[in-house]
């Protein structure tokens, strides 16, 4: 079978050749590039502008877009058809494509956050190192941690007062080269898409822009959902009455740190939502307005096919429930969860719309191609380009990032920067 | 004795001057050298006479046969579209199979298994219209391929590297004639390359050698004397989707405005 038959249906005029040969896995690579753009702006805005109130998040949000960061380019490993070759993009890599900068400009971004990480865990590296180095007789996992901190100390043991100044000021350096660098990692994913000058939906100058705020906002609104449920496994944990840091004034200390760093995000991922969407309309109605060649077909799947995940799922359920939500005043953790999840179900689909969108359509603008995402896999293409591939690409962060916590603590540093 | 200090400042200034004058000497790559010592009196252009074809298929069939696509797998490097307008000026179109087994039917295929029946009266006007590769002079498939496994050859034909491609589609969103696809058997881009095997020995393309009617035909845009060439320069002929500015090297005698 040719690849992309299985999930294309073929209505009216469709060449022979068309198939959405891009699915599932195209629609969660913007997506998960966003979190991982987003998740790093959120972290510079308190190391590069002081934002004060997003201290205790922005460690948080630092440590998430790292673990994003290793899961960010299987989408498209798992897309490819020879994914061994995928190395050849940094081999011979072929400039005139926009494609072909990937692998420079994700290692060289990769690179700033693994920096910044550095700076910022350094200390704590060290402590450690000569902790573990103290201690007499050390566990097997005790020698492999102390291994692991000495590694990373990178032979540097110089914690005075003096060389912390200075990583603070490599942290705000790096956080601020890292800004434009993760808008340009996300806004080179929309380039990808907004350049084809053969798909008609995508082809927009405006799409890098629409990328990079709707990264913004599904990066905030991931960091937040995770932080909700990391302080709400703390609080578990501090009210568990056999446990030895046990104390009711404890647990309601967290609870009101977590709702006023919840409220501030919040405010954030709404001011990143307007920009969001004023775009996408802005582009909807120009499309509208123009009405060149391609605006019949488009018409009739954007009012059409696709009403429902455009105007419903995206935009009704998508953006306006989470604006409804923040915008209510006393604002709570357990209404901040609906509408975090809100508010990432609808940049998904916006990808979604985008990458299946474009391709609803034929070349011929006679016809229609409609995608059926498969769900029980029978063979290694359905697998990796189904359900459970994007499900899998989408947990990876998740399981990262618990690993990676035990290297890099979020809670519980005696000073941080 | 030398010191370090001297040693590096000579150094230096032998390296500086020698890039001045190095400078004056320009790098090329092999490839490039190669291209400029090509025949450049070769730009492969095709000729599809839409008056001529009667949708037989037999061209597809050729083509499926000598670039070894798996006959039963449904794409194809070259097909043929048939367009029925109607008197309510609706426009009713398809291409079963790419037309491999030619039009067995007078319904037309509406996708999802279905067919629908014109009328003979209600026809105002109908044709064929084979398509293939336009070769572009400025092909936006090798713009985008990211490894550079797809390319163009200094007579005008671009071409792909199966060995190379990693198989990213990129190539195939990027084509607005809808001639790419995967390979089914070697999982990379596929595409019509106008028979290269065979042009370069003096042979007409398969579907060229297979269409009973003239209905295409391939020729040298370089060489004034080429019938195909004659053609292209003093008659009326269209290309295909011009908007894109792809600059396609397939033309059209007798082209629609229906034909997208």
């Amino acid at each position: 079978m040719v690849h992309g038959e299985i999930w294309t249906l073929k209505e009216l005029f469709v060449t022979p050749n068309e198939y959405i040969y891009w699915s599932v896995q195209i629609v969660m690579y913007p997506f998960m590039t966003g979190l991982v753009a987003g998740a790093f702006v959120l972290s510079s805005l308190y190391h590069v502008f002081g934002i004060k109130e997003l201290k205790d998040i922005a460690r948080f949000a630092l440590v998430f877009s790292f673990a994003l960061l290793f899961a960010a380019p299987m989408p498209i490993i798992l897309h490819l058809q020879h994914p061994l070759r995928g190395i050849n993009v940094m081999m011979t890599p072929h400039f005139t494509s926009a494609i072909a900068a990937f692998g420079i400009v994700f290692s060289g971004y990769g690179a700033i956050v693994a920096s910044e990480l550095w700076f910022l865990y350094r200390k704590h590296f060290v402590e450690q190192s000569l902790l573990l180095k103290g201690k007499q007789d050390r566990s097997l996992g005790e020698s492999l941690l102390y291994l692991i901190f000495t590694v990373l100390t990178l032979g540097s043991f110089d914690i005075t007062e003096e060389a912390q100044h200075r990583d603070e000021k490599a942290i705000k350096v790096l956080a601020g080269i890292g800004i434009p660098v993760a808008c340009f990692l996300h806004g080179y994913a929309g380039f990808i898409f907004g350049s084809v000058k053969a798909n008609a939906l995508w082809m927009t100058p405006l799409m890098p822009v629409i990328f990079i705020m709707s990264a913004v906002v599904s990066g905030i609104a991931l960091c937040m959902l995770t932080y909700i449920a990391t302080m709400e496994i703390r609080k578990f944990l501090a009210c568990r009455q056999q446990s030895p840091s046990y104390s009711p004034e404890c647990r309601e200390e967290i609870k009101s740190v977590e709702v006023k760093v919840i409220q501030m995000t919040a405010k954030y991922l709404l001011f990143f939502l307007i920009f969001a969407i004023s775009l996408e309309l802005l582009d909807l109605i120009f499309r509208g307005y123009t009405a060149t060649k391609s605006w019949d077909v488009l018409r009739s799947v954007i009012y059409g096919k696709d009403f429902t995940s455009i105007f419903i799922l995206q935009y009704g359920l998508g953006n306006l429930i989470p604006f409804i939500i923040f915008l209510t005043p006393g604002l709570t953790i357990r209404r901040a969860v609906v509408g975090v999840l809100f508010v990432m179900f609808g940049v998904f689909m916006m990808r979604w719309n985008v990458v299946i969108g474009g391709q609803a359509f034929s070349l011929t603008f006679n016809g229609y191609m409609h995608y059926h995402l498969p769900i029980i896999p029978h063979d290694w293409e359905t697998l990796k380009e189904g359900l459970f591939g994007a499900l899998g690409v989408f947990v990876m962060p998740f399981v990262l990032f618990y690993f990676l916590t035990k290297i890099f603590p979020i809670f519980g540093l005696k000073e941080s920067h | 004795m030398i010191s370090r200090r001297d040693l590096l400042k000579k150094a230096g200034k032998a390296v500086a001057g020698a890039s001045i004058s190095l400078a004056a000497i320009e790098f090329l790559s092999p490839a490039r050298v190669q291209a400029l010592k090509a025949d450049k009196a070769v730009r492969w252009v095709f000729l599809v006479d839409t008056y001529k074809c009667v949708g037989c298929g037999l061209c597809v069939k050729a083509c499926k046969n000598e670039n070894e696509i798996p006959y039963d797998a449904n794409v194809t490097r070259t097909w043929v579209e048939r367009y029925v307008i109607t008197s309510d000026g609706k426009l009713h179109a398809d291409s079963p199979k790419g037309c491999r087994d030619g039009f067995t039917t007078s319904k037309i295929d509406v996708g999802m298994g279905k067919l629908q029946d014109i009328k003979n009266e209600d026809i105002k006007k109908a044709f064929f219209v084979p398509k293939l590769c336009n070769q572009c002079e400025n092909p936006p498939c090798v713009q985008v391929c990211p490894v550079g496994a797809t390319y163009q050859a200094p007579d005008g034909v671009v071409l792909v590297d199966r060995t190379w491609c990693i198989g990213c589609g990129y190539c195939i969103m990027a084509c607005p004639y809808g001639v790419r696809f995967f390979h089914p058997k070697y999982h990379t881009a596929e595409k019509c390359n106008f028979c290269y095997h065979r042009i370069n020995k003096g042979l007409k393309t398969a579907c060229v050698q297979a269409c009973p009617f003239g209905a295409r035909q391939i020729g040298n845009m370089k060489d004034p004397d080429d019938p195909v060439t004659k053609i292209i320069t003093t008659e009326r002929v269209g290309i295909l989707k011009s908007e894109f500015g792809t600059k396609p090297q397939v033309f059209y005698i007798g082209l629609d405005e229906e034909v997208k």
